[in-house]
């Protein structure tokens, strides 16, 4: 691809920090923690990139996360997250300080951002990583072909989720990848963090690709986030109706976990889709998960099979959440769930 | 005022997985539609030409077999129909596909171009982003609602837990989400009608201002180092007891795990 | 002889399947159990021009083929019987007659609002003395002036009360034919709402029971002159060439449920299990289901044809004939198979194929029994 850089000047591992409304989005904090492991790799450091309005305030919790560097893009045309600006803004970044890698997180934002940023620099982006790691491309050295050393390999689904792809971007700088909240671990916070600091505006001349911003309007929530939940009680279309998930919020509640739902769910409006767990809603990685009423169709088991101990409660001995399942019921949880959530009651009550 | 919908064949991840009897993926048995986003994306674009009489034209890249969603897409209602495929193009990313794209829409006039969001197949949303900076027009992703306003378009813009309400001055670009609308069915007379039509065909000669250098697998910046199928994690125990059975199941599991 | 269906049809067939799969199938049980006429999907299906698939699109259609709507009342019966048979008794019993024997005026007046499925469609031919005995005819029009004045009744009138236009069969006078007095019967257009128009009983049925059957009765119902439909004294010819074509429908409809029924029965088998082992094991069911399979492909077959004899110009009645004859009959067995291959669950309302043998069964009756298709065919034959 026609990009004519000079790939040895691109160095050191860039994070992407996003923020919205003054407040750091836990994506880019568990992407630091990632980018300090490739930045070991690779014998180079870490920086965030932290692009907003009045955001100075949080160079101190990048750092403490694991930025030994950031670089803060600060304009007020910057406040609220609109493509062109922060296209500009990130792109000028990486022209200037020429990173060899750039972590996004895989957000509304991200996925937005990521492309248009990578298409500006003329460079690779690869898309909802779950993996990362630094080796060689080919894999495996082929005869004719040079083997490049200390590329990044990134390893995403593909295909609905039903193929696994591991891609590299060997001939163009920098190396992208957008990587979806909860797929990284951030580092235990550092106190007294020491961090350097630059401050970057490449100027913000409006132009035909700004747009305005009529209104935001937030959405009404009262409710927790089921990616920071260790145990998820979820319901499908199985459980016949909205009134029926008391029964399974008594037993999250008892269990000491939250209650999530399948797509049907909230499509039928009976739940908001902050609790959709599946592919066009979130990832969960619990320890435990209870499947209620839910059918198990592919593109929800893309969102929960990576919890440690999975539970399906079904009518239906032949829906497919019993292939993922460890433990499977076929039943009524109309007749099984309150019976459960009776005895949990009087087993903690016995010990209290 | 004119319209482009790019629209991708895909096959049904979605709806249609099939596994072989050992675990792994059966692709064969998975059926070719139009995808789901791009589908929300054109019926947009019709409603967009019932309310204001838009010209709409359906713009796909692939094999010749894409043929079937442009038919689809013009026993909708599509106007016109173009298919661009041609082997040079062929084993594309994300870059060398929305280069290819936005090289075929410049032969075309234009107001407002819809992608969908994202392929089931590919899962990026990437491509949509990318012909907008390829034609220097403003984009506007994951749209969850889209009006006319004079020349502009008014869309509600997605995140996860807010919405922005966004005007942009046309050209622009919008990814459409399948949460958009409820896509219209085709009908038998549009059926009749799409197989009688015309559908243009352009081939690499046809892109304008595209280098070969950034095209097909060649002009792909990302690469792939290797592929392959998930094999379904085999099933654990299953049990039909009654209620009072399955309780005392479930209660010795958790236990077993340590979960109580 | 290509016995492929063109892509066009091929395309419509999967448009058909989809629309009844998401927007029949889910509400085809309560339909049913509640007697009701589905009004909603009506609404819907004429969005999507499914209530003029056959008419040319200067009459508001959609410029398709017969086959092309005999496939959409296929796939229609394969989830509800009831949605079927409102296509059909509209398309091949009300406009098609417009179409065939109407005026300019007439053909413009009435046929674009029922394409388009703004309005709906009957016949009525029936009447409490004159079933296979058509010519047993009482209902009367005498002509007042500038109006026709219509008595009578008719009754097990499909679509009845929910359609706006009906095609009604009445005797207009005495003729001699061969120094016999012979009734002269003509056809006319009559309206919903025109004065002295009343509907009578609710029929309840065994089957296909979200279908509006009604008794229509006529008091002194004075229609204008320009609503009678062809020539003075040829109704009974033009009812009888009407049935021919809509024999095409209800054998579209007849099929579907038979296929509706077999490939509910093919899952069935599989997931059932007793002995240890699924019934779709054991030679009897395996036997049992490749007779339901043949006969169901034959029956298959004559429906296309017939429809294709039609689309062709050529005259169809034996084809028609003999499609509805064999596919009702192939209905009616099919899906009493079917049920018996559920064993008890066959006979439960829950599982779709108790009812499809209840709308099975009218598909040998009406619009021509089996015996009558059987006088048709045999008089071809001998003639």
């Amino acid at each position: 691809m026609s990009q004519t850089v000079n790939l040895e000047e691109y160095k050191g591992v860039f994070v992407f920090a996003q923020q919205v409304d003054n407040k750091i989005n836990g994506v880019s904090l568990e992407l630091l923690g990632k980018a300090k492991d490739l930045a070991k790799d690779l014998n180079t450091d870490v920086t965030a990139v932290l692009i907003g309005s009045e955001v100075k305030d949080l160079i101190k919790k990048l750092a403490a996360y694991g930025a030994d560097r950031i670089i803060v893009v600060d304009d007020p045309e910057l406040k609220e997250y609109k493509t062109e600006p922060y296209t500009h803004a990130l792109a000028s970044v990486i022209n200037e300080y020429k990173p060899e890698i750039v972590l996004v997180g895989a957000t509304a934002i991200g996925r937005d951002l990521g492309p248009t940023v990578s298409a500006r620099v003329k460079t690779g982006l690869t898309a909802d990583c779950t993996q990362l790691d630094i080796g060689d491309f080919p894999l495996v050295k082929l005869a004719d072909k040079e083997q490049k050393r200390n590329q990044l390999l990134m390893t995403r689904p593909a295909f609905g989720g039903n193929t696994i792809a591991t891609i590299a971007c060997p001939d163009n700088r920098p190396q992208m990848a957008t990587v979806r909240p909860g797929v990284m671990q951030k580092i235990e916070k550092i106190e007294n963090p020491q961090a350097k600091i630059i401050e970057f505006n490449p100027g913000f001349a409006k132009n035909d690709k700004y747009v305005d911003i009529l209104d935001i309007v937030k959405s009404i929530l009262d409710t927790v986030d089921i990616m920071d939940a260790k145990i998820l009680v979820s319901g499908g279309r199985g459980l016949g109706g909205p009134e029926n998930f008391h029964v399974l919020e008594e037993l999250a509640a008892v269990l000491g976990g939250e209650v999530s739902c399948s797509r049907a769910v909230v499509d039928a409006g009976w739940k908001p889709k902050d609790l959709q767990v599946g592919q066009t809603g979130k990832t969960v990685r619990p320890n435990v998960y209870i499947a209620i009423g839910i059918s198990g169709a592919i593109q929800h088991v893309a969102g929960m099979e990576e919890a440690d101990v999975i539970f399906a409660i079904n009518k239906d001995e032949t829906a497919p959440i019993f292939e993922v399942a460890d433990y499977g019921i076929v039943g009524d949880y109309k007749k099984i769930v309150p019976m459960l959530t009776e005895r949990l009651k009087s087993a903690a009550a016995a010990e209290a | 005022m004119k319209i482009v919908v790019c629209i991708k064949q895909v096959p049904d991840t979605k709806g249609g997985v099939q596994f072989n009897p050992d675990g792994t993926l059966n692709r064969g048995a998975m059926l070719a539609i139009m995808n789901p986003d791009d589908k929300a994306g054109l019926e947009a674009a019709l409603r967009l030409k019932d309310k204001y009489e838009a010209e709409v034209t359906v713009l796909t890249m692939g094999l010749p077999k894409a043929n079937d969603i442009l038919v689809e897409a013009m026993a909708m209602g599509a106007d016109k129909a173009i298919l661009l495929t041609d082997r040079v193009l062929g084993g594309a990313d994300t870059w060398a596909t929305s280069t290819s794209l936005a090289g075929a829409i410049r032969n075309l006039e234009y107001d407002l171009i819809i992608t969908g969001r994202q392929a089931i197949d590919g899962d990026t949303a990437q491509v949509g982003p990318q012909i907008s900076e390829h034609l220097g027009i403003p984009v506007i992703s994951y749209a969850e609602k889209l009006e006319i306003d004079g020349g502009s378009v008014v869309v509600n813009r997605q995140y996860e837990d807010r919405h922005h309400v966004i005007k942009a001055k046309m050209p622009c670009l919008i990814t459409a989400l399948a949460e958009l609308n409820e896509p219209r069915y085709m009908t038998p007379g549009g059926i009749f009608d799409a197989y009688d039509a015309e559908i243009i065909t352009y081939g690499r000669v046809d892109l304008i201002d595209v280098d070969d250098a950034d095209l097909g697998l060649k002009g792909s910046p990302t690469k792939i180092a290797k592929a392959s199928d998930k094999v379904r994690k085999g099933s654990g125990e299953q049990v039909n007891l009654d209620a009072e059975a399955s309780v005392g199941y479930i209660l010795e599991k958790l236990t077993e795990k340590h979960i109580i | 002889m290509d016995f492929n269906l063109s892509n066009k049809q091929e395309m419509a067939r999967t448009l058909f399947r989809e629309f009844a799969e998401n927007e029949v199938k889910p509400l085809a049980q309560e339909v049913d159990e509640k007697e009701e006429f589905p009004v909603e999907t009506v609404k819907k299906m004429a969005k999507y021009g499914f209530m003029g698939i056959p008419v040319a699109k200067e009459y508001g259609g959609q410029g398709c083929d017969n086959l092309t709507y005999a496939l959409c009342v296929e796939e229609l019966a394969k989830v509800c019987g009831t949605t079927a048979v409102i296509v059909s008794t509209h398309t091949s019993l009300c406009i098609d007659p417009i179409l065939t024997y109407g005026t300019n005026e007439q053909k413009e007046k009435y046929v674009p609002a029922l394409a388009k499925g703004e309005k709906l469609g009957a016949f009525g031919l029936t009447e409490p003395g004159a079933g296979t005995d058509a010519q047993g005819q009482q209902t009367k029009a005498v002509l007042d002036g500038d109006e026709w004045v219509l008595n009578g009744s008719k009754i097990f009138i499909t679509n009845g009360k929910y359609a706006d236009v009906y095609i009604i069969i009445a005797v207009t006078g005495i003729v001699e034919k061969r120094g016999r007095q012979m009734k002269e019967i003509s056809a006319f257009i009559v309206e919903k709402g025109t004065p002295g128009f009343t509907f009578g009983t609710k029929e309840k049925k065994m089957g296909i029971r979200g279908s509006a059957t009604y008794e229509l009765i006529f008091t002194d119902c004075r229609i204008p002159k320009e609503n009678l439909l062809g020539q003075q004294g040829k109704g009974f010819g033009i009812a009888m060439h009407t049935l021919d074509g809509g024999r095409i429908g209800i054998a579209a409809q007849a099929l579907g449920l038979a296929e509706g029924a077999l490939e509910a029965t093919v899952e069935y088998v599989k997931e059932r299990k007793q002995f240890g082992r699924s019934i779709a094991q054991f030679q009897n069911t395996q036997f049992k289901l490749a007779d339901m399979a043949a006969r169901t492909k034959a029956a298959q077959l004559l429906v296309y044809r017939a429809a294709k004899t039609k689309d062709a110009g050529k005259t169809f009645g034996v084809e028609a004939a003999m499609a509805k004859l064999y596919a009702s009959e192939t209905a009616m067995e099919v899906t009493h198979h079917a049920v018996q291959l559920h064993g008890g669950y066959g006979f439960i309302r829950e599982y779709d194929v108790e009812r499809m043998m209840r709308d099975a069964k009218i598909t040998e009756i009406y619009e021509g029994t089996s015996e009558v298709q059987r006088m048709v065919i045999s008089a071809d034959l001998l003639k």
